[in-house]
């Protein structure tokens, strides 16, 4: 029994999958409709903008900083497009997205160059540009919303079944976006500087890796994400408004991220491991409403979901030391 | 190289006591303090009437409280993002409590035992098992805000009449939220600056493992931090439920910015060690003024958070620089 246990605590991963099915075997003994295809439809469509976030999310912090701002980075970016959907009709809809990815990335670079260039720790300088990028997006929008008719219908239709696929485009795409993190981080020599960096940052530089490069370029790439997570957030909701757009993302984003095994202390987490916690996070979303929980509770969960994903980071750490003192203990 | 004792370090010529005196955080706090009343009475007579800034305080003397407690626990290497949600969680608990029936003094201290507790477990988290504040309080921040949300549901709770206005009662002319506020300063700057106490939390914030080794209970003492921490939240929740009359899930949202930012401006320096009470105090009232310049210049609330935005990572750059200049 330990041993499953042990098991399921060193492959993450697969603790979560239990957990996954755990839970949607709970829900679906009281409700049955919960089982069938139609609620993983619903689960699946509460997911893409939270995997898009928590891939960035997921890189900065195995370089062992946070990034506090993708909210509202989501918000400035998604507004940058909502208005040109509006004051510009006459443009093509899809510059959106060089648009949106464009600002975001923009916000993501100032963010890391803050970070780099006067050393700063990013918890602080996220809070300041949290506040800051959202005060910028209720003054580009003048505080006004930017309505569903704006929104140009094609962008919506993605977040639509499609009909030859039958799964919305987005969907798609975040998992797209998942897979091209996954090659990025385990197969490009960029992508394992920023394990190493996070692994040990004092040992980083000596062994040649550029620090301030790579900081710069996972804040960067965190922004550019969670601009593409703007538009999917225009394509899902049809709406972009100054103050709801996006806020509380970063904390659904950083529970995602701690559940699926990405430690806090920086250099450990996998991709695979990230996707299943924001599946996990889609199922009790989506379970919520069908058990008759309010929606009220949602910040809660997310907040507990954080304080027992530490939890667990600690226990595994605690087994790591165990393993590593008995194997000393054991050669000696 | 035969000569060990006289390194760089020591050969450095001895800062003038001017220097000492004058180059530091506090310093440039106090300055921008003046120059904001200058700028501030040239746009509206009203910053040159105390009664109006005393007034103003008021809005800010809660999260002014807990910086003060913040300024502590940054000193001492640590942080804590959470008191904006335990300010919002004790004083939903405490106007739930006496909306049931629970006699008003039984409910107040609930609200502050309540308090008591999230910074038991903030503690807990941090120094029994080890795990960085930054992470752990993002997540108390979320879930004590989430479960204020659930207490309180989208309403708002009511508190008793003669409970509403802590901020209209008047000592020798002061408001009383003002008052405790500087009382509370002058007690924990004297605990901190002339206290065995104080100094160790200086001494573990410069160097934890040094501190150890030197007899300081760090951890006894960063886990008396957090909860006091939490026990201020609360009191400062309580008072914000009297000054607003009800009480709402969304009580002192983004107040984090504001407390974080009151230290920083203080010149409280952000890898611990280093800042004091006095920063933090001259801080308070600086930002209330600015805050103030801001609303009497009609700006939008919108604008108003760019600017705490840019000042909290500006004010950040400035103390590291000063530190980086004088203190090395």
């Amino acid at each position: 029994m330990s041993a499953v246990l042990n098991f399921l605590i060193r492959r993450r991963e697969a603790g979560i999958f239990v957990m996954i099915v755990l839970f949607c075997l709970f829900v679906g003994v009281q409700k049955p409709q919960f089982l069938t295809l139609d609620s993983l439809r619903i689960v699946l469509l509460l997911t893409p903008l939270i995997m898009i976030g928590a891939m960035g999310q997921m890189m900065v912090i195995v370089a062992r900083h946070v990034d506090l701002s993708i909210g509202s980075i989501l918000g400035l970016s998604a507004m940058v497009s909502g208005m040109m959907f509006r004051y510009m009709p006459d443009m093509p809809w899809f510059l959106c997205f060089p648009l949106s990815i464009g600002t975001g990335m923009l916000l993501g670079f100032v963010n890391g160059l803050l970070i780099t260039t006067f050393r700063l720790p990013a918890i602080i300088v996220t809070l300041g540009t949290l506040n800051l990028y959202r005060g910028l997006t209720f003054i580009i929008s003048n505080a006004k919303q930017i309505d569903r008719q704006y929104v140009p219908s094609i962008l919506k239709s993605m977040s639509q079944p499609s009909p030859t696929l039958a799964v919305p485009l987005i969907i798609f795409l975040s998992f797209a976006i998942a897979v091209a993190t996954y090659w990025f981080l385990m197969h490009t020599r960029i992508g394992r500087q920023i394990f190493a960096l996070g692994s040990n940052p004092v040992a980083a530089p000596l062994r040649g890796i550029n620090v301030t490069q790579v900081t710069l370029l996972v804040f960067t790439l965190s922004g550019a994400l969670s601009g593409l997570a703007g538009i999917m957030y225009a394509s899902r909701w049809g709406f972009v408004n100054p103050s709801n757009t996006g806020a509380g993302f970063e904390f659904q984003v950083i529970a995602a991220v701690v559940i699926g095994g990405v430690s806090i202390n920086g250099g450990v987490g996998t991709v695979l491991g990230t996707v299943l916690g924001v599946l996990l996070l889609g199922c009790v979303g989506a379970a919520l409403p069908l058990l008759g929980i309010p929606g009220t509770t949602q910040n809660a969960i997310y907040g507990s979901v954080i304080l027992v994903a530490l939890l667990i980071d600690r226990l595994v750490r605690a087994q790591g030391n165990r393993g590593v003192t008995q194997r000393a203990g054991a050669s000696s | 190289m035969t000569d060990t004792t006289a390194t760089p370090r020591e050969a450095a010529a001895v800062r003038p006591l001017w220097h000492v005196v004058l180059v530091r955080p506090e310093t440039m706090t106090f300055v921008l303090l003046i120059l904001g009343i200058f700028i501030g009475s040239q746009i509206s007579p009203y910053f040159l009437d105390v009664a109006y800034i005393l007034k103003s305080f008021t809005l800010y003397a809660e999260f002014g409280m807990v910086a003060l407690v913040l300024t502590m626990v940054i000193i001492a290497g640590e942080i804590d993002l959470s008191p904006a949600a335990n300010m919002a969680l004790s004083a939903a608990i405490f106007a739930f409590a006496q909306a049931n029936g629970v006699p008003m003094p039984l409910a107040i201290l609930i609200g502050l035992g309540a308090g008591v507790l999230m910074g038991v477990f903030n503690a807990f988290m941090v120094i029994a098992l080890q795990i960085p504040s930054i992470i752990v309080t993002i997540g108390t921040l979320t879930a004590y805000r989430g479960l204020a949300q659930v207490l309180a549901g989208d309403q708002s709770i009511r508190v008793p009449e003669w409970y509403i206005g802590i901020d209209k009662v008047m000592v020798l002319g002061i408001p009383l939220p003002v008052v405790i506020f500087i009382i509370l300063s002058i007690v924990l700057g004297l605990v901190l600056g002339l206290t065995v106490f104080g100094r160790q939390i200086y001494l573990i914030g410069t160097n934890e493992v040094s501190a150890r080794y030197a007899g300081v209970r760090a951890k006894r003492i960063k886990a008396a931090l957090f909860i006091l921490m939490g026990f201020m939240s609360a009191v400062a929740g309580l008072m914000t439920a009297s000054r607003l009359g009800s009480v709402r899930y969304d009580l002192g949202l983004g107040g984090e910015l504001q407390m974080v930012l009151m230290a920083m401006l203080g010149g409280t320096y952000i890898f611990g060690g280093r800042g004091t009470i006095l920063g933090t105090f001259l801080a308070a009232w600086l930002l209330v003024i600015v805050s103030t310049g801001m609303i009497v210049a009609n700006w939008l609330p919108a604008t108003q958070l760019c600017v705490l935005g840019v000042l909290l990572i500006v004010s950040i750059i400035a103390t590291n620089f000063i530190y980086s200049r004088t203190q090395r």
